[in-house]
């Protein structure tokens, strides 16, 4: 992208004819973004931080039913209804990346954005879980993403971190940044390539490319919520 | 002609109906220092009983609302029982029934003065005691349900190092701003018509409760300048807090309202919560009508079963008013054909916690509409109690399926879910409940509960107007 152009409108697309639910983006995101483990019991009460989830629905009779599977994350809306609802402007659109960004330092923890996110995308730090990491562990930890304190709201970034990091390099470098040299760590990490990450205004890239299938849809589409990620129906096959 | 013609029955009938008369408040005074003296006694006399009331109470609000919150504070907010789906639990649903509450006072006061309904008289310092106290009770759950508690100043607009304004888009801020608008509106309109009863506490004690009447009566004399004043002011604020009354509540609503979450965004929600509001805080007036008469000296004479009786006629209208905006908001989701909605509030009936939609019908429609339409019953003190403590059970419970049972089914059937409280969000809506009943046993002993002025203003200057076949006493002329 060159310096001049419009900011880029970062994108993904999801392939559900391919995704096999192996939940491989799932523990890539959690290295990724420091994503606390909640514990044995905070788990099984459902309070799971993963910024994706893969939905996994069920169609057909009993025997025979078939799973779809469906990585869904913060789908980045163009027009989000989690940004008017919070009181201090902790969850605001940002006009680099242009995509919904969560400001950790603002958030006073009202959990409005969460009741109003149609997709539920956004997590809340029911307690101080990155502080109770234990020793050795905290190596594991990102250097480049914020450890969230208690009583604030999280959710996908989009790997924010790694879109600097590329901007920058391309910048230095004075050149534009290449198609397909950001990767968010479920993109990278996806072993059948069902996720593909990349600049949406870019007409060329192939992420506008697959945006374009027949096949795309986009999730809870009649509230005009104008998200960036664009899914491809699936077909049956794989299971998808 | 006629009434020559039967002198003894006619004379009969009108001491009957003097006899009659003689139950309403207004036509049985009582001369003014009695009055005093009796409002007076309530008030200083206490028992060892109250003092053991207040003591427990004073332990249980410490330990249930303030050491749990304390603790939910440095713990965190997984100390109550939300999570995904779930993010508003158990305190959102006690803030909107204090706030629920803190109608009735604004209305019996505000909205029964300025229609001369004149049985409010005896009871609108109660009503609205309850309006402040309701207030003060709720207003902490804006607090409490925070995730970071220690920087709630930041949605407070004010000049700030940060350089953060805040979002006025959002609800929240309205919520912010109407509620401290009505929280202090009502305080001031709570003060305005006790200043000549602080006088008269100032003119009849000593030691410490004199210094205190005589602060706040602010050297009120009883000129007539004073009076006209202090007249012209309640009407002022009888007015005007009328539409602040109406709006706190529709803000309320907005908070639900104008999210796009399925079955919250409803238009319906403004008036359905307000005609809610009303009923639930009508209903509370009675519940601590009840309470007082029992427990306070005197308060047989100040409070009696007219004013109960009116009382439950007002619950029977806003419970039927509620039924309507309950239906019309099914009625909304039929014709609307949305499928979300639609299938929301299908499971309110018929999801896993049924039974609080079930309770919520029956305590709110099924039981007023049974007992309120006879007079014999609504005259039955221990009858309304019941009736009213169930309805606010019922207004609880509406609540309850406004916000947690609507959030746990969602567009996205991967994340339906339930909600149960924990520790956090069991004890603190419990502690706040005695939280309320503590600061009201206080302020019953530390200002005086019955308007005297207002009580003797209406004993002697009515007339009687008959309308079919009662009497209403009429203050109208005065003004």
């Amino acid at each position: 992208m060159a310096e001049e152009q419009y900011p880029a409108r970062w994108g993904m697309v999801i392939d559900m004819n391919v995704c096999t639910g192996c939940q491989a983006c799932v523990t890539a995101c959690n290295m990724e973004n420091n994503i606390p483990w909640v514990g044995e019991d905070d788990a099984g009460y459902g309070r799971t931080m993963h910024w994706m989830r893969i939905h996994r629905t069920w169609s057909g009779e009993e025997l025979e039913a078939k799973p779809t599977f469906q990585p869904v994350m913060c789908q980045q809306c163009g027009r989000a209804p989690c940004e008017p609802v919070c009181p201090v402007f902790a969850t605001v659109h940002s006009l680099d990346e242009r995509i919904n960004v969560q400001v950790y330092n603002r958030c006073i923890g009202t959990r409005y954005c969460a009741n109003n996110c149609p997709y539920f995308a956004r997590n809340f730090n029911w307690f101080d879980y990155s502080y109770q990491i234990p020793a050795p562990m905290n190596y594991y930890l990102n250097p480049n993403v914020t450890v969230r304190r208690r009583g604030v709201m999280e959710k996908c970034s989009f790997c924010v971190q790694r879109i600097h990091e590329v901007e920058d390099r391309a910048k230095a470098e004075g050149r534009a940044i290449h198609d397909g040299e950001v990767q968010s760590a479920c993109a990278q990490a996806c072993p059948v390539d069902a996720i593909v990450y990349g600049d949406l205004s870019d007409p060329e890239s192939r992420v506008s490319a697959a945006a374009r299938s027949q096949r795309r849809f986009v999730l809870l589409e009649e509230l005009g919520t104008h998200p960036a990620v664009t899914y491809l129906k699936g077909e049956g096959n794989y299971g998808g | 002609m006629a009434a020559e013609a039967h002198p003894i029955p006619s004379a009969h009938a009108e001491s009957a109906e003097h006899e009659e008369l003689r139950e309403q408040l207004m036509f049985d005074p009582r001369p003014r220092e009695e009055m005093n003296r009796m409002v007076m006694e309530a008030m200083t006399e206490t028992t060892p009983r109250y003092w053991t009331v207040v003591g427990i109470l004073a332990v249980i609000v410490a330990v249930c609302l303030f050491g749990v919150w304390g603790w939910m504070i440095f713990e965190g907010t997984g100390t109550a029982g939300i999570r995904r789906p779930v993010y508003w639990g158990m305190f959102i649903v006690t803030f909107v029934f204090w706030i629920g509450i803190s109608h009735a006072g604004t209305f019996v006061s505000a909205i029964l003065r300025v229609f001369k309904a004149e049985f409010r008289r005896p009871f609108t310092r109660a009503a609205e005691l309850m309006t402040t106290f309701g207030l003060a009770a709720g207003a902490l759950y804006p607090l409490i349900h925070l995730g970071r508690v220690w920087v709630f100043y930041w949605m407070i607009p004010y000049p700030n190092a940060r350089w953060l304004w805040p979002n006025f888009r959002s609800p929240l801020e309205w919520d912010l701003m109407a509620i401290t608008t009505y929280l202090l509106s009502s305080t001031i309109y709570l003060y305005l018509p006790l200043i000549p009863d602080l006088a008269m506490g100032r003119d009849r004690t000593s030691g410490w409760r004199h210094i205190f009447f005589k602060t706040l009566a602010l050297g009120w004399r009883g000129t007539e300048a004073e009076w006209f004043r202090l007249k012209t002011a309640i009407n002022i604020f009888a007015f005007a807090i009328i539409p602040v009354m109406f709006s706190v509540h529709t803000i309320v609503s907005w908070d639900f309202a104008v999210s796009q979450t399925g079955a919250w965004n409803s238009t319906i929600f403004g008036p359905y919560f307000i005609v809610g509001a009303i009923l639930s805080g009508v209903s509370a007036v009675i519940t601590i009508l009840i309470v007082l008469r029992g427990t306070l000296k005197h308060m047989t004479y100040f409070i009696r079963l007219e004013h109960i009786d009116a009382l439950g006629k007002l619950i029977l209208i806003f419970s039927m008013a509620w039924g309507y905006f309950f239906f019309n908001d099914y009625l909304v989701s039929w014709y609307g054909g949305y499928e979300v909605t639609r299938s929301i509030l299908s499971l309110h009936a018929s999801g896993p916690e049924a039974w609080i939609w079930y309770c919520m019908l029956c305590f709110n429609v099924v039981i007023p509409w049974l007992t309120l339409w006879n007079r014999k019953w609504r005259r039955t003190p221990w009858l309304m109690f019941i009736v009213t403590v169930l309805i606010n059970v019922g207004m609880y419970f509406e609540r309850y399926t406004i916000v947690p049972m609507t959030l746990a089914h969602q567009r996205l059937p991967f994340d339906w879910g339930t909600y149960a409280p924990r520790v956090a969000d069991t004890f603190i809506p419990i502690g706040s409940f005695f939280f309320f009943i503590l600061l009201y046993m206080l302020a019953s002993r530390l200002i005086p509960l019955i308007p005297v002025w207002e009580v003797r203003e209406g004993q002697e200057a009515h007339i009687i107007r008959k309308i079919g076949k009662t009497h209403i006493p009429s203050v109208s002329d005065l003004d």
